[in-house]
């Protein structure tokens, strides 16, 4: 059956890739089992009832039909549809007419003219709208064919005055997915009608039924996504739908409204009810933003989230958004933030202690007062004080986007933005702290509006509180007394939570770098230095007093008069520091110190070309020199090998390039390395184990194969091609080993079969990139693919064994941006002798922390294991939420692990390692057949296996007996 | 004329004693029965005689509603029902039905155990009056009788408090109660559909304000208390026992949480523990963050937040100490006030409003020295601070609901005439409805133009569908049918049904004319003249020329036949039946108009 299968599916590859073997797949078919259609046709015939045929029909739906048997399929399901009388088995048999003709590798437009047929005498409202369902994915299976979309959009046109709701819907989609994009296309089409798409569908906005209005809305959107450019007229009665009673096409119009202010920002719309004008593009942030205030919280999200996005608005409509203009008893009252800021300016620290401090000051003109403005106004006050967390959430987001563009807005919201450190609900102070991060550049923060920021930093949550860090490290501060302020909220905090350590560390190393100037003043005071007595010397072990070296050490960098304050201890604590926690404390220009590494630091460099270069030359080398006998080709390789490592070291910008390449590199070598073997020199095959080295070596080509492929980010198709073609050298050396060792030839078999099936499956997977592999192994396997299919083992092992001595070095193209997948576990730091103990049996939950670079999709991949000292190890998986992205190509794990053991008689160690788990078949395209299946989910969740990517960790742990 | 009639018997131009009557297409409801804080004589209650001098109220009122729990909104609700006598429905949602009765016990005990009060309600009175209450869920439409149905929303404001809608067939009101638009930290926004009624009878308590972001008013109240607590100061909080209480607890409680702090904080004791109780069960009327997190923890089972005890006052250390009355007037608050007052490191913060001449107003206008009964004088050295917390709706968030709902029209009540008349104003202007704003007693009579519905049977919709071809909004479509009235029901049916289910036999009704013309030729001729003319004429209608010499065209007979005194003149009778009425005089008016001319 096996084989029976290979044949099959070899016979599709060669009718794409040569003439003469299509005969041979001809042949071969008639040895097939008796097809699907004809058991279909079988199964649809016994059925005596309905329900009966209807659950044929559900059980043929499981599997998945082949391309070349599609066609015969659809012509019994179409002979058993016009027998049908039953609507709900014609719904079946048109919903898998549809899924059909999204089968790869058909082609639908046969089975169209029948489609449109049957449409032409269904009564059956729903299987009409099935059945243009069908219409649909047959017509978006030809995008090309504009005959054929002309002929549906025809169809689509005639069904739009149907009474059902549902068939307008699908015609009303139809429309937007295939109406044509050009007129001029149009006229030439075989005469038929000339359609105005966009008039038709926007005939619908007033449809009575909300459904088919959204569906309206929803075409016109699929329009514009197709790149048919809309016309302005649509923005009116777009506007008129803001009001409609259903939520749903408010939340569409919204949509809609936001897509025609970017197509026409500045054309000018009249004001109703005056004579002037504005811009399209403001008019329209003025609805959104009343949006904003609406009654469903789904419009109010989506109003939100596409406030963000309108950059083009003019500024002052943008500063109304935060402008509510308060009033008490009809008298203008000044926002807390005005009063405030006003307390600031007036250099008075106080906050209002009176009562009556926000008594309204002038009378108001009751007739300028505007309580519902059609503008912009307060529409983010409103936003950001919404009832539902979602809507706050996009209110923050788009906040955050509109003062990246304008920095006088980003001056504005501030104030907002500190409120929102207050919310009830932490992803928002999350988020808003992140907001803040974002736009630090364009602000400077006040005193009193630092005080609220640093207030958060006792929040019982790690995350906010490293969020907050984050943000600290890039925020710019104007007084000296707020990076005072500042110092000591951080000391509190590492008093409060002294894991915080290393997040207030890097914290204040940030702080102290961008404003030396300000923390000048302050260094006497911070190191407690006396002008005529000498004070006690602090201790150096203390965290809260090298977080204050670090900031000064930081500032000291580029304030060269700082140093002339330190007392002597502070330089031998420097000398220290800079030593231990050479990340955090920069080299300094010291009176009579030399300084020595400056000129190797890498960022002096100003350009990486040399570098680079170098790289470039010595895999150019490598490439070229590929006929050079087998001895020099290995001296070669290893010298460049050595190089690359050498630069990866050096470089830290080239360092996933750099070892990208040497392990390519290595694989190569290794296989140079294998066929060099004097074990091939032997005519008879040997029976006894002397060919560790080959063995091992194709091993370790898988593995580092394995690690190519899955441990950097950046990979492109190219690349994990020839890392495929490598993988399959190294299996045919495995076989080749294999063959030669082992003694008996039933295990050959096997093996054969299972190597000629992973051809295929590589020539399944990378048709595209074959042309690319002229003259390599694969391109010579391929050639003689139907010869192996046939031969014995002996004689295919014997081939590839010539294939694999021919075969040519493939040049490995490089990627533009590669980095390697990098864990370092903060936590547990493995120095502790105290050993964790609990009663064996019982399990102990152990913290860890972990920072991962350059690892995508980590939720999935990243594992922990724990070998235990008797040789067990166990895999845990940690949960989605345990990791956090605190920045691109970075996440932190934060989790627990859960150790359990029988008992122990002495304490022990356990190593704690992390784990990249890999899955190489979940690079298959799947088929539409398998989606959302049973199957597929077991796919994605099964692992190949693992490579380690960090260093273990050893944690003492000592499971005592329990007691009695 | 049908017409709505509201007529405020309190809150009419005036805050307090809540109560409104409202007929509706001949349905008489009461909203809310308040009493009035400011008054302790007869005026604390609405007059009730108003409504009727003689009968029962039974009679008069199809039901009354009560918006929420608060005691101008149902004080009076005793003796309304027990001591003036009335026995029909009172609705209000269960939240309030639950908390109503203890607020009613404590107003009772204050009027008569302190005051001294005969002729008061009893406290058997208020369990009567409980048992006439019917709860009502949100979004719920509740039956009353037949025609009179009401349902609640969603209104912010306390625990409970709901919007009314109140219908009968299309007539429609809506009753706000006290409503609040924004969110707080316990309860919701207040939210409507568009339920387009033909008035919005609402609150309007801050008229004349917009009130700044709630988020610095509760960073401030925050900020204040940690740093008081850091010093080592102690917090005392006068506040009522509900409401407001509730949602400063939560504050506290979540920043104790979220900072860590380890002082304590108490609540003194008495109807707040039972209030407590409920906010913990009705949690669906909460507002989201808790109502998605109670199931792990519910929010009002304070963690942090411990019962009082006397002894308390006195130890060392920091504490925040939540105290009743809200006014430092008498009780705890004022017993725990005087013995803090002398320290500066302690503070006082005044939640809400103090009415002049109690110790809270005193502090709060700046008084530092304080005299005390027995002559004492008290200074006061903490720090006093005001921070203001309600719970209303500001004008933007009247506008905002004004928005939401659509009426026909605007009724303000619970706020101050002069602030009315400001909204009142803007209503007008913005939404161009008209507004109304009745003082007490007056009333505001209200035309409206009821739509009857008529059920259309479906066959006749659908072949009237079927002539038309695109849909279009904006053009009226003529339908032909019969209109049968029947037990006040209105169907619109095809004729034809509409005889078979009358009983009645169809009468052919014709019309017959004669048209004289001027043709020498014979009948058959001038047949077939009439119908090639009418042949080029009608082109979308079916012309025919019968075997028997006469022409039809569609039903209608025409025939040709000599005059019988002028040989000269021919007769051409056409007939036609009632439903062809359109097309049979136009073919008459055609036909009169005379053949063309043969060549």
């Amino acid at each position: 059956m096996a084989a029976h299968l290979k044949k099959r599916v070899y016979e599709e590859f060669t009718k794409v890739v040569q003439q003469q073997q299509e005969e041979i797949a001809t042949k071969k078919l008639r040895l097939t089992k008796p097809s699907k259609s004809a058991a279909l046709h079988i199964d649809l015939c016994k059925a005596t009832s309905p329900a009966d045929a209807l659950q044929y029909l559900l059980q043929f739906a499981r599997k998945p039909v082949e391309a070349e048997s599609v066609e015969g399929v659809v012509r019994i399901l179409l002979e058993h549809y016009y027998k049908e009388n039953d609507p709900s088995v014609r719904l079946k048999i048109a919903s898998l007419l549809g899924l059909l003709s999204k089968t790869a590798g058909f082609s639908p437009d046969c089975i169209m003219d029948d489609a449109i047929n049957i449409l032409q005498n269904e009564k059956s409202h729903q299987v009409l709208a099935q059945l243009l369902d069908t219409l649909l994915a047959i017509g978006t299976k030809l995008p090309d064919n504009q005959a054929i979309q002309m002929r549906l959009v025809d169809v689509a046109c005639k069904h739009l005055t149907d009474t059902s709701h549902g068939v307008r819907n699908k015609c009303l989609q139809l429309l937007g997915n295939l109406g044509s994009l050009e007129k001029s296309v149009t006229k030439d089409a075989e005469g038929l009608a000339v359609r105005d798409v966009q008039k038709i569908i926007g005939d619908y906005f007033s449809d009575q039924d909300p459904r088919v209005r959204t569906a309206a809305i929803k075409a016109m959107l699929q329009l514009h996504e197709r790149g048919l450019k809309l016309y302005q007229t649509i923005y009116s009665q777009a506007c008129k739908l803001l009001s409609d009673d259903y939520e749903q096409v408010r939340s569409a119009a919204v949509q809609l409204i936001w897509v025609v202010s970017q197509l026409y920002p500045e054309s000018i719309v009249p004001i109703p009810s005056s004579n002037e004008e504005i811009r399209l593009v403001d008019d329209a942030f003025g609805k959104i933003c009343h949006m904003v205030s609406d009654g469903s919280w789904v419009v109010r999200v989506q109003a939100a989230k596409l406030l963000g996005s309108m950059e083009q608005v003019s500024s002052h409509f943008l500063e109304q958004t935060l402008d509510k203009k308060l009033m008490s008893d009809l008298r203008r009252k000044r926002t807390a933030h005005e009063r405030a800021k006003e307390l600031y300016t007036s250099g008075e620290f106080s906050s209002g202690r009176k009562w009556g401090d926000d008594a309204p000051k002038e009378e108001v003109d009751t007739g300028a007062v505007n309580l519902i403005e059609s503008g912009a106004c307060g529409a983010f006050v409103h936003g950001l004080e919404d009832e539902m967390y979602e809507v706050r959430i996009a209110a923050v987001e788009a906040l955050c986007m509109l003062a990246q563009s304008s920095p006088s807005f980003a001056e504005k919201c501030l104030d907002f933005l500190v409120d929102m450190f207050n919310d009830e609900i932490e992803e928002v102070r999350l988020q808003s702290i992140h907001t803040m991060r974002k736009i630090s550049n364009n602000i400077t923060l006040r005193e009193d509006q630092l005080d609220t920021v640093l207030a958060v930093l006792e929040d019982s949550s790690r995350d906010i509180r490293e969020a907050l860090h984050e943000l600290l490290c890039c925020t710019n501060v104007s007084t000296k007394e707020g990076i005072h302020l500042a110092l000591v909220e951080l000391l509190k905090n590492l008093t409060k939570y002294p894991t915080d350590r290393d997040s207030i560390w890097k914290c204040l190393k940030f702080l102290g770098s961008r404003h030396p100037t300000l923390v000048l003043p302050l260094v006497p005071e911070l190191l407690s230095t006396h002008p005529f007595f000498d004070t006690a010397e602090p201790d150096m072990d203390d965290p809260a007093y090298i977080a204050v070296l670090v900031l000064i050490f930081n500032a000291a960098k580029t304030c060269p008069t700082m140093p002339a304050l330190f007392s002597d201890h502070t330089f031998r604590h420097y000398a220290y520091l800079r030593d231990s926690l050479s990340h955090l404390v920069p080299a300094l220009r010291l009176p009579g110190r030399k300084l020595v590494s400056s000129a190797l630091s890498p960022n002096i460099m100003p350009h990486e070309d040399p570098s680079h270069q170098f790289l470039q030359q010595s895999l150019e080398r490598v490439y070229s020199l590929q006929h050079l006998d087998p001895q020099g080709t290995q001296e070669l390789l290893e010298f460049t090998i050595r190089d690359l490592q050498r630069l990866g070291e050096l470089q830290s910008e080239l360092a996933g390039v750099a070892d990208f390449s040497a392990t390519y590199l290595r694989c190569q070598l290794l296989l140079i390395k294998a066929l060099q073997e004097k074990l091939w020199n032997v005519a008879a095959p040997l029976y006894v184990k002397q060919s560790d080295l080959a063995s091992a070596a194709a091993k370790q080509i898988m593995e580092e194969t394995y690690k190519m492929e899955f441990m950097y980010s950046g990979v492109e198709n190219k690349q994990v091609v020839i890392i495929h073609h490598m993988r399959l050298q190294a299996k045919a050396l495995q076989l080749i080993v294999t063959a030669r060792t082992a003694r008996g030839v039933d295990p050959l078999f096997g093996m054969c079969e299972k190597f000629l099936q992973e051809v295929d499956f590589f020539q399944r997977c990378f048709i595209a990139d074959l042309p690319h592999l002229q003259d390599s192994f694969v391109d010579k396997l391929l050639d003689l693919m139907p010869r192996l299919m046939t031969s014995k083992p002996a004689e295919v092992v014997k081939i590839l064994h010539t294939m694999l001595r021919q075969s040519t070095f493939l040049h490995l193209p490089l990627p533009e941006q590669i980095h390697k997948a990098s864990a370092t576990i903060i936590e547990p730091a493995g120095e502790s002798d105290n050993p964790l103990r609990f009663t064996s049996g019982l399990v102990v939950a152990l913290d860890v922390d972990a920072t991962l670079e350059h690892v995508q999709d980590p939720q999935s991949t990243v594992k922990v294991q724990v070998s235990y000292p008797d040789g067990q190890a166990q895999m845990i998986h940690p949960k989605p939420a345990d990791f956090r992205n605190p920045g691109p190509g970075r996440h932190r794990l934060i989790t627990q692990v859960y150790l359990s053991h029988t008992a122990w008689t002495e304490p022990c160690q356990v190593e704690v390692r992390l784990l990249l788990a890999y899955n190489s078949s979940s690079r298959i395209p799947k088929s539409p057949w398998i989606e959302g299946g049973e199957m597929s989910s077991q796919v994605e969740t099964s692992i190949e296996g693992t490579i380690p990517f960090s260093k273990s960790v050893k944690v003492y742990i000592m499971p005592k007996p329990a007691r009695r | 004329m049908p017409e709505i009639r509201v007529t405020p018997l309190g809150a009419g131009q005036d805050v307090g004693r809540s109560c409104i009557l409202v007929s509706i297409a001949g349905k008489n409801v009461m909203l809310d029965c308040g009493m009035h804080m400011g008054f302790s004589d007869d005026r604390r209650f609405p007059d009730f005689s108003y409504i009727t001098r003689s009968g029962r109220l039974t009679d008069f009122l199809d039901c009354v509603i009560i918006s929420h729990f608060h005691l101008d909104h149902c004080g009076a609700l005793p003796y309304f029902s027990e001591m003036v006598g009335y026995d029909g429905p009172i609705y209000m949602t269960q939240p309030t039905q639950a908390i109503c009765p203890i607020l009613l016990e404590d107003y009772r005990k204050i009027a008569v155990d302190k005051k001294g009060e005969a002729n008061f309600f009893t406290s058997q009175m208020i369990k009567d009056c409980m048992k006439k209450v019917v709860a009502v869920h949100l979004h719920q439409t509740v039956q009353v009788d037949d025609e009179l149905e009401i349902k609640a929303y969603y209104a912010g404001h306390v625990l409970g408090a709901a919007m009314f809608q109140i219908k009968v067939g299309s007539e429609s009101v809506v009753y706000t109660g006290d409503y609040n638009m924004t969110p707080d930290r316990h309860l919701g926004a207040a939210w409507i559909d568009k339920c387009r009624p033909n008035l919005l009878i609402t609150e309007s308590t801050y008229a004349t304000t917009i009130r700044d972001s709630k988020r610095c008013r509760e960073r401030d109240f925050l900020k204040k208390v940690h740093e008081t607590v850091e010093r080592g100061g102690k917090v005392l909080i006068p506040v009522f026992a509900l409401g407001r209480a509730q949602e400063l607890c939560i504050l506290l409680e979540t920043f104790w949480e979220r900072m860590d702090l380890k002082a304590p904080i108490y609540f003194s004791t008495g109807l707040t523990e039972k209030a407590n109780h409920y906010y913990k069960l009705f949690i669906p009327w909460t507002n989201q963050k808790i109502r998605k997190t109670f199931v792990q923890r519910n929010m009002f089972e304070f963690k942090h937040i411990k019962a009082f005890d006397r002894a308390f006052a006195d130890s060392p250390g920091p504490m925040v100490v939540f105290a009743t009355p809200g006014m430092l007037h008498a009780g705890q608050s004022l017993q725990i006030f005087r013995k803090w007052a002398g320290n500066e490191k302690n503070m006082v913060i005044m939640p809400g409003y103090c009415v002049q001449g109690t110790v809270g107003h005193k502090i709060l206008s700046g008084q530092r020295k304080l005299e005390m009964e027995g002559r004492q004088v008290l200074e006061v050295k903490m720090q006093v601070e005001y921070m203001s917390f309600s719970a209303h709706a500001d004008a933007k968030g009247i506008m905002q609901l004004v928005g939401q709902a659509e009426p026909e029209n605007v009724l303000l009540v619970h706020g101050e005439a002069k602030k009315m008349e400001f909204l009142k104003q803007k209503i007008e202007q913005e939404f161009r409805v008209s507004c109304y704003m009745p003082a007490n007693g007056e009333t505001v009579t209200l035309p409206t133009s009821p739509s009857i519905p008529v059920g259309v049977s479906l066959g006749l919709l659908k072949r009237e569908m079927a002539q038309g071809l695109l849909p279009d909004a904006k053009k009226p479509r003529l339908l032909h049918g019969t209109l049968i009235m029947k037990d006040s029901n209105f169907r619109l049916v095809s004729s034809e049904q509409a005889l078979k289910e009358l009983g009645l036999a169809e009468h052919q009704l014709r019309f017959t004319c004669r048209v004289h013309l001027h043709d020498t030729r014979k009948e058959q001729e001038t047949a077939v003249r009439v119908y090639s003319h009418l042949k080029s004429v009608l082109k979308d209608h079916c012309v025919q020329h019968l075997p028997d010499g006469s022409v039809t065209v569609e039903s209608i007979l025409i025939q040709a036949a000599a005059h019988s005194e002028d040989p000269g003149t021919k007769v051409l009778l056409v007939s036609w039946t009632y439903q062809d009425e359109e097309l049979g005089s136009y073919l008459t008016s055609l036909l009169k108009k005379g053949l063309p001319q043969a060549s």
